[in-house]
């Protein structure tokens, strides 16, 4: 037997909340609402720990402007390094952001090492990145991390909506809990989530064409409607908090 | 070091096992690693023996062997075969450092032999496992 899989927990229990960002669609903003997610969090004194589980199409150290690629301290484990007061941990510090061509049962070892020997310190909140779709992460995550919440995102596109919801409709049939949809980069006449989601919806947040520019800054990113809407989403905070 | 984690997970495991079998005395542990991960077996040795220093008293009498399982790979664009054994002496440290903490960034840092292809399958010699637990009821 795989002797990780009965420590993953015990990794985890210093952890309130455990929340993947995820939808069914590539480029709808995950790692956006994601690194976001965590700055806003980190950004109200909440401790706040970052996971990008996305390996093959790992972002989230472009959005939070990590340059300089080393390895984790190790202490009894490894221990997540912080960036702009988030407990972060990449894959990219491991391969220096080359390509990482995987196939489901590396990433499946690949998670379950990196879930094992991660000394995550006291948190509130570690939010995971995810890869698109329900593939070998999502089913990962579900086995391995009891409580895990969802959140979703989706953006103003019928293709986007359907495979979203297509997503969520699996979660809910595996009983995951599901925080909540929020629908990424709207435009002010096009909304679909509102209607396919009625249950969970939680809101919008508008394309911010501020949001390019603001990409490897704390303090710009912070500034950005994005970060000010997740600050807002009140739904999400009231049942992180 | 991060060896004391896995060190960690397979005593966190044998006490599951000893409690679902109803053991009072725990007497071998048999584990297998991957030669991928790697790992010292005298480094992951000391660290068994620290972990098991805060284990209850059911391993007092233990005895942990370890075995490392050689890791090979095989090409799925050629079907070539090979061993990490044979190509592990060309990669730099950071390289190996990086395989040690994720055995999977092998296929950042290794390409088939033959063909250059990233795309193989590890088919033996990764991960860790606990193959046996001995123990008195």
């Amino acid at each position: 037997m795989d002797p990780r899989i009965n420590v993953v927990e015990k990794r985890l229990e210093k952890i309130g909340k455990v929340i993947a960002i995820a939808g069914g669609k590539g480029g709808i903003g995950k790692s956006t609402v994601a690194s976001l997610l965590a700055l806003v969090l980190a950004d109200s004194n909440q401790k706040v720990g970052l996971l990008d589980l996305d390996f093959t199409g790992a972002s989230t150290h472009t959005i939070l402007g990590l340059e300089d690629f080393h390895f984790p301290d190790e202490d009894e484990g490894i221990i997540p390094p912080k960036l702009h007061g988030i407990s972060y941990i990449t894959i990219t510090n491991f391969t220096q952001d080359h390509a990482t061509p995987l196939r489901g049962q590396d990433i499946t070892n690949a998670i379950l090492e990196l879930l094992a020997i991660t000394r995550w310190d006291e948190l509130d909140y570690l939010i995971i990145d995810m890869p698109p779709g329900i593939n070998d992460t999502t089913l990962d995550i579900i086995r391995l991390i009891k409580k895990i919440e969802f959140c979703i995102v989706t953006t103003p596109s019928k293709i986007t909506t359907k495979v979203v919801k297509k997503s969520v409709e699996l979660l809910q049939e595996l009983n995951v809990s599901i925080l909540g949809v929020i629908e990424n980069m709207t435009y002010p006449t096009i909304h679909y989530a509102k209607e396919a989601f009625p249950k969970s919806y939680l809101g919008t947040i508008p394309f911010d064409e501020t949001y390019e520019n603001a990409i490897g800054d704390k303090e710009k990113l912070l500034e950005t409607s994005i970060a000010n809407t997740l600050r807002n989403f009140t739904v999400i905070c009231d049942k992180m908090c | 070091m991060h060896e004391w984690a896995l060190a960690d997970a397979v005593i966190t495991t044998a006490k599951k096992v000893a409690k679902e079998e109803n053991l009072i005395k725990v007497t071998e542990i048999v584990v297998k690693i991957g030669e991928l991960q790697t790992i010292s077996r005298e480094i992951f040795e000391t660290a068994l023996q620290q972990v098991l220093k805060d284990a209850p008293d059911l391993f007092n009498e233990v005895t942990c062997k370890l075995e490392i399982e050689p890791a090979g790979f095989k090409c799925m664009n050629c079907g070539h075969e090979w061993l990490f054994s044979d190509v592990k002496k060309n990669l730099d440290d950071d390289e190996t450092e990086s395989i040690h903490f994720i055995p999977e960034t092998a296929h950042v840092f290794l390409k088939c032999p033959t063909c250059k292809s990233p795309d193989f399958e590890i088919v033996k010699g990764r991960g860790i496992w606990v193959d046996s637990i001995e123990g008195e009821k």
